[in-house]
Parts: C-alpha cells; sequence; structure tokens
C-alpha cells in the first residue's frame, strides 16, 4: 500500500497488568481498532482507526484502556496546524471532499459564555422556586395584535394554532436515517413524557411513531421525503426546512448505503438509492413563493397546525426572518453555524454562517421595530448547550430553544465526530442493527428527561434569582444581561450593556 | 351536479366547500385560486377556469380535470391521485410527486417532474402532450416523465439541461433527440418495444382524454432516457 501521510489521531494507551484479554474492546469497536493476537496472548492495537469515541474505555472491565491524542505530532506552525495539513493529505490522496459530522469545532467566540446574568438585590426580592409557584411554559405561534371582544363585550379567545411546551426546550430536527430507531424512540418517549416537542427532520415519521404525533414536529424539507397527507396531518407543527446552522445554502445527502428496507419505507424512497435534498427548494425564489409553500401545508392541514419556517442564521438573517415574519408562517427557527449535523463538508461547515447569539438579538430587534414580533415565534438552536444558554437566549429575544447535539450526548454520544461513518459504537448515528440494540431507548428516554428535568430545576432558579416568576416575563428582557469582554459592536447588536454599567 | 361558484371565493372559502360538498363536484369560474383540493382523497372535481398555484398539491386520491389552463406546481408532492389538464401547465409541475398521474395536453414550463420519486408500487406518471421548459426531470429519482412534443412547431422538446442530477425512474421523449444534450451521468438510447411497454397503456390513456389517435402518437420515434447510477455522488467525499 503506497503510504498515505495520514498520521494516527489518537493513541490508545492499554495496561497489560490490568487487561485479562476478555476482548470486550474487540467486540465493542465498529471501527475494528482492538485485535486478540493468541501466539503472544496479546491485545494489539491498528490505532489509524481509532475515533475516540470511549466505548472501550467505558466498557473495559478492569479501566485498562485510556485513547490519547497522539503526540508523535508533525512540526506545525501558527499557519500550518497539524489539521490544515492532514487535510491537504486527504484532499490529495482521493481527491475527495472533506465530510465532517456535528458541530463546528473552530475556535469562533462562544457569545453565551461573554453574557452574564442579573440577580435581584435588596430593592426587588428573588423568588424561591421550591415555595412560590414558577411558570416554564411556552405557547409558540402567531399572536393577537390586540383584545378583541364580540358584540356582547366578551373577550375574543380564539388564538390561532399553537404548541404548547412545558418547558422552553424542544428536540431539533435529526432524521431517522442520519440516526438511528431507538435514538428517534428515545426521543419521542422523552418528549411526550416533558410535554415538549422533538422533531423528524426531513427523513419522514417511522410508522411506530405516528402514536406520539402530539409531541412531533414534521420536516418538510427540499427532499419532501416521507411527506403525504398523513404525515402532514400526525404532528402538533410542520416545519419547512430551508437551511441548516451546520451547512447553509446547501441540501443533505444520504448515501444509498444507509437505506435500508426500513429508512427507505419511511422516506418513501426506492431501497439503496440515494436520498438528495436539493440545496434550494425549487419552487422557492422569493418570500412569495414560500408564502406559497405555507399556504399549501395550511390547506392541506385546513389550518389547524403552526407552520415553522428554519432558516441557517446567516448574514442578512434580520431581513429574512422580517420576510418570514410576513410570509404566513408561525413560528421561525434559526439555526446558528454552531448547529450540528450528520454530516457536512468540512469547509462549509466550519466557514459559513453567522453566531446564533448575534442573528437572535438581531432579528428579535428587527421583528420589534418593525412591530411583527407577535406575527412569529422564534425558535433558536446552534448550539445551546445548558440552561443557562436557554436563559441567556430567552431573555434575548426566543420563545424557545432547540437542542440536539446536547440530547445525543444525554443519550451517550461522545462527541467523535465521526457521525458520516455509520459506525456509531453508541448506537446512535448508524443504522447497523447490531450497533442500534446497544442504545436502550428505555434508558435513553430517561436520561433525556433527567437531563431536561433538571434543566427546568435550573431555568426557575435563575429565574427566581431574578424575580421573575414567569418565562414570558423574561422574554427579550435584556436588561437582565451584561457583556464581559466584548467590543461595542458586539454590545450593539445583542442589545445589552457591558457589565458594569 | 353540485357546483360551486368561484367568484370572489378566497382559495380557503373555496376549498372549505369543496370539502363540504358532494363526492363530484364542477367549480365555476376559477380565477387563480391556488391550493384547490390540497391533499385531498376522495373527490372528482371538474375545474372550469384558470387555477391558481399549488393545484392538488399533496394530492392523496382526488380526481381532478382543469378544462383551461393551470398554473406553477401543479400536484406538488402529490401521493395519489389524478389531474388532467386540458390546456397548458405553468413550473414545476409534480415536485417530488411520488404518486398519481399528471397527464397535460398542451406544453409545461420549467422544472417540470423536478425531483419525481418512486416508492413501492407507487410509480408516478407525468405526461406532458406539448412541450417542454428547460430543466426537465431535474433531480428525478424515480416515475416516468413522458413528454409527446404533438405541437406543430420547430421548438425542441425540451429546453436546456434536461435530467440534470438525475439518479432513478425514467423518461420518455417522443423524438430523437438529436439536438438535445443530455448531463453525462445519464444515457439517453432509441426506447426498445420493451421500454415502451412501460408508456403505452398511459400513452392510450391520454389520447383517450384528450382526443387525440393513439397510433398516430405512437408511430414516432422515443428516445428512453434513464441514469446510470442511483448513487451519482458516491466518490465525492473524503472523511475529516
Amino acid at each position: 500500500m503506497p503510504i498515505n501521510y495520514i498520521l494516527p489521531e489518537f493513541e490508545v494507551e492499554r495496561s497489560d497488568y490490568r487487561c485479562i484479554r476478555c476482548r470486550v474492546c474487540e467486540r465493542q469497536c465498529a471501527n475494528g481498532v482492538h485485535r486478540y493476537d493468541p501466539d503472544g496472548d496479546v491485545m494489539l492495537s491498528d490505532e489509524s482507526r481509532c475515533v475516540d469515541c470511549q466505548r472501550c474505555v467505558c466498557l473495559c472491565p478492569t479501566r485498562a484502556l485510556k485513547i490519547k491524542h497522539n503526540d508523535g505530532a508533525l512540526r506545525e506552525n501558527a499557519n500550518w496546524k497539524q489539521n490544515t495539513i492532514l487535510e491537504i493529505y486527504k484532499q490529495a490522496n482521493t481527491g475527495g471532499v472533506l465530510l465532517s459530522s456535528m458541530g463546528n469545532p473552530e475556535p469562533f467566540p462562544v457569545y453565551w459564555d461573554k453574557i452574564l446574568v442579573n440577580a435581584s438585590q435588596v430593592t426587588n426580592p428573588s423568588i424561591d422556586p421550591l415555595r412560590e409557584p414558577m411558570e416554564t411554559r411556552v405557547f409558540l405561534g402567531k399572536k393577537p395584535h390586540d383584545i378583541r371582544r364580540d358584540s356582547a363585550g366578551n373577550l375574543v379567545t380564539e388564538l390561532p394554532p399553537q404548541i404548547e411546551l412545558e418547558l422552553p426546550v424542544m428536540f431539533s430536527a435529526m432524521s431517522y436515517g442520519s440516526i438511528s430507531y431507538n435514538a428517534h424512540k428515545s426521543l419521542a418517549t422523552a418528549a411526550e413524557q416533558l410535554g415538549i416537542c422533538y422533531n423528524t427532520g426531513e427523513g419522514g415519521l417511522h410508522e411506530d411513531f405516528y402514536p406520539y404525533g402530539k409531541n412531533t414536529i414534521v420536516q418538510v424539507a427540499s427532499g419532501r421525503f416521507g411527506v403525504y397527507k398523513d404525515y402532514l396531518e400526525a404532528g402538533a407543527a410542520i416545519e419547512i426546512k430551508m437551511g441548516q446552522g451546520a451547512k447553509p445554502g446547501i441540501g443533505g445527502h444520504l448515501p444509498g448505503t444507509k437505506v435500508g428496507a426500513d429508512v427507505s419505507k419511511t422516506r418513501m424512497i426506492p431501497q439503496g438509492s440515494d436520498a438528495i435534498s436539493p440545496a434550494p427548494h425549487h419552487d422557492i425564489y422569493s418570500i412569495e413563493d414560500l408564502r406559497q409553500l405555507v399556504f399549501s401545508l395550511k390547506e392541506a392541514t385546513e389550518y389547524k397546525k403552526p407552520v415553522i419556517v428554519k432558516v441557517a442564521a446567516v448574514h442578512n438573517i434580520a431581513a429574512i426572518a422580517s420576510g418570514i415574519a410576513r410570509s404566513g408562517a408561525d413560528i421561525i427557527a434559526i439555526d446558528g453555524f454552531r448547529g450540528g449535523t450528520g454530516a457536512a463538508p468540512t469547509r462549509i461547515r466550519d466557514n459559513v454562517g453567522i453566531p446564533i447569539e448575534l442573528a437572535l438579538a438581531a432579528v428579535d430587534k428587527r421583528l420589534r421595530d418593525e412591530g411583527i414580533r407577535q406575527n412569529v415565534s422564534l425558535v433558536v438552536g446552534g448550539s445551546v448547550r445548558s440552561a443557562s444558554d436557554v436563559i441567556k437566549a430567552v431573555a434575548l429575544g426566543a420563545d424557545a430553544c432547540y437542542i440536539a447535539s446536547a440530547a445525543l450526548l444525554a443519550l451517550g454520544c461522545h462527541l467523535c465526530r465521526t457521525c458520516q461513518s455509520g459506525k456509531c459504537n453508541w448506537g446512535i448515528a448508524t443504522q447497523d442493527p447490531e450497533l442500534v440494540r446497544r442504545l436502550n431507548p428505555e434508558v435513553g428516554k430517561e436520561r433525556l428527561v433527567n437531563l431536561l428535568t433538571a434543566w427546568k430545576h435550573e431555568i426557575k432558579e435563575m429565574m427566581g434569582l431574578m424575580g421573575i416568576n414567569s418565562i414570558e416575563a423574561l422574554r427579550g428582557n435584556r436588561l437582565m444581561l451584561r457583556g464581559v469582554g466584548l467590543n461595542e459592536k458586539e454590545l450593539e447588536i445583542l442589545g445589552i450593556s457591558h457589565a458594569g454599567e | 351536479m353540485f357546483s360551486i361558484e368561484a367568484t370572489s371565493l378566497h382559495h380557503q372559502a373555496l376549498n372549505e366547500r369543496i370539502r363540504a360538498g358532494e363526492r363530484e363536484l364542477t367549480v365555476e369560474n376559477v380565477l387563480g385560486q391556488r391550493f384547490i383540493a390540497a391533499g385531498m382523497s376522495d373527490k372528482r372535481i371538474d375545474i372550469h377556469g384558470t387555477p391558481g398555484n399549488a393545484l392538488g398539491a399533496y394530492l392523496d386520491g382526488a380526481v381532478i380535470n382543469v378544462f383551461g389552463n393551470a398554473q406553477d406546481a401543479v400536484g406538488d408532492t402529490m401521493n395519489a391521485g389524478q389531474i388532467n389538464v386540458f390546456g397548458n401547465i405553468g413550473d414545476a409541475p409534480g415536485y417530488a410527486m411520488r404518486g398519481g398521474r399528471i397527464y397535460v395536453k398542451g406544453d409545461a414550463g420549467y422544472r417540470a417532474g423536478i425531483h419525481m420519486k418512486a416508492y413501492r408500487d407507487h410509480i408516478p406518471v407525468l405526461m406532458i402532450g406539448g412541450k417542454t421548459g428547460s430543466f426537465l426531470g431535474e433531480y428525478q429519482a424515480g416515475g416516468i416523465i413522458v413528454v409527446l412534443g404533438l405541437a406543430d412547431d420547430d421548438r425542441d422538446i425540451v429546453g436546456n439541461f434536461p435530467c440534470t442530477g438525475m439518479h432513478g425512474g425514467r423518461m420518455f421523449l417522443r423524438s430523437s433527440c438529436e439536438r438535445i444534450r443530455f448531463p453525462h451521468q445519464v444515457t439517453a438510447r432509441p426506447a426498445s418495444p420493451e421500454d415502451m411497454n412501460a408508456v403505452t397503456e398511459h400513452i392510450r390513456t391520454f389520447c383517450d382524454i384528450f382526443g387525440y389517435d393513439a397510433e398516430w402518437v405512437l408511430d414516432a420515434d422515443f428516445t428512453v432516457i434513464t441514469p446510470d447510477s442511483k448513487n451519482p455522488y458516491q466518490q465525492m467525499y473524503v472523511a475529516n
């Protein structure tokens, strides 16, 4: 074999003293790193295959394994980092477009971490969430402009359709195909128990999950996979996917190798055929065209479902959102450039789009300035990692957040960022039945419920310390936020003051 | 027959009346109302006038006759049923349709049959009697697109860039296609009698509906276009 110049990224460190040759590591590794050599009674490793998913480490009964970064490094410099060099080698070896998974790993600013939250002291009391009722429930959808009364003077209480959430967090779109049946089942059952929604992504809805319809957002993307009347009617809302934070402006592509019998059934396409979502919707070239798709979906479902339009956070996001808010959509979902993906070209994932914090602040301000904020609810994703990120997002103007990477981490994902291989050792981003079985959907559900129950407590505590007892009263309440280490332009866009002001 | 007068009705109101109306009905004086019959399954609707965009979107079994022209996005994401248009049709008819039939007597605009699919025993058919604009069958992933070119003029049977990104299904053009340029990932060849078996019955039905002599229509050169691979992008990537 000709040399390929690719250094193993990781090192397998095995304590021979602890290793009992049980070969669990060998059986657990779908990448084929570990191998038993009976002649020498020794476990061997092929480090070039290791992705540092930590499966073997977690399952080794004697804790004999460690995966470490390979310290045998290239002679890198400030301009030519090791990864930059390796990417050149990979492309020179194959002629291929670099393909990566999960969110942008590059060191761009994370604005959540440069924003601090206020607390009540002396002049307005904080609230103890253990003693006082705290409201975290939100309703997503169009809200009326004004109070209306009928001829008898009674309030008109009819609202356009809404999604009701027990806390302002939803699981964002991940298709069946990109993640496994058991991962979807975990998300669906957890969403039901938590009183929130999960999202089918563009892969259609498996027949087993129709019973979770009231906790399901069904997605319509440019490929229209699995989209038909019953699917549209199954969900609590319909999401039109225009873009995704990890790959704005390009389509999706599920290789035919991942389109097995079950995925083909759900997507309603032939088995083994590539599932290609074109970059644009080929019938949408304007806000008017978007309006047409929004209303065709509303007509097909008799105006009973809110319609979400999901876009990636890009440069003119405020103007784009203003257009969407006038398109008849009920909810705008904005996905920041750190959002995850099952597979995206590396260059696009790492270089296209803008941070969700700035996009959210700009959109909320623009819609308020134009007097159309109540036309739509705003949902933001693209790396919301914790309850405090949720609090900051709501204070910047979001109605709710979408989480996906955090949810997958709860299911056992170790962020090895090789979803595109289809060999997820944790049973999440794979269709291999042997691997899928490793994720127990009962346990998965429980872990997701635990995560968001903990977040809900934290959200209530943070609301309480601000003296706020309803999440609605926090929305757009930017006085609760201060920036640290941000320049004037960043503060201006975020619409917040600097700490100390 | 149960009849609905569409003059100055908003599309929402018109669809409500169609849903509430009898199984077989006529809609008179349609003038640009969009989304007519969206998602409907058990109706037989005769439309007089010009329906607006997205006629029969997500159609799930209903049968629609349009005695006039139709506009853009007819049969968008259609699942089952039939739409017969006795005139011309606008852009993107049959976008992502995975079942049912769309028969058009006249011409179609750009992007006809784009991203058309097939699924199990659902083999959608889009048949255009006249000629079509550019990007015919772009991203076609399944189903059958037929263009008959029954217009007596010297325009080519399709515009530019037919079959770009095609990775499934078949396309039949009633022409020897000497002047048509196809992308490299598809094969265009004269249709054999076995190829024609897939479309002969559909062409006969088409001729019955629109009053053509089927033998005359079939007695012509047909070109069949098929993709070379259902995995066109397999080699493009390297894991990073």
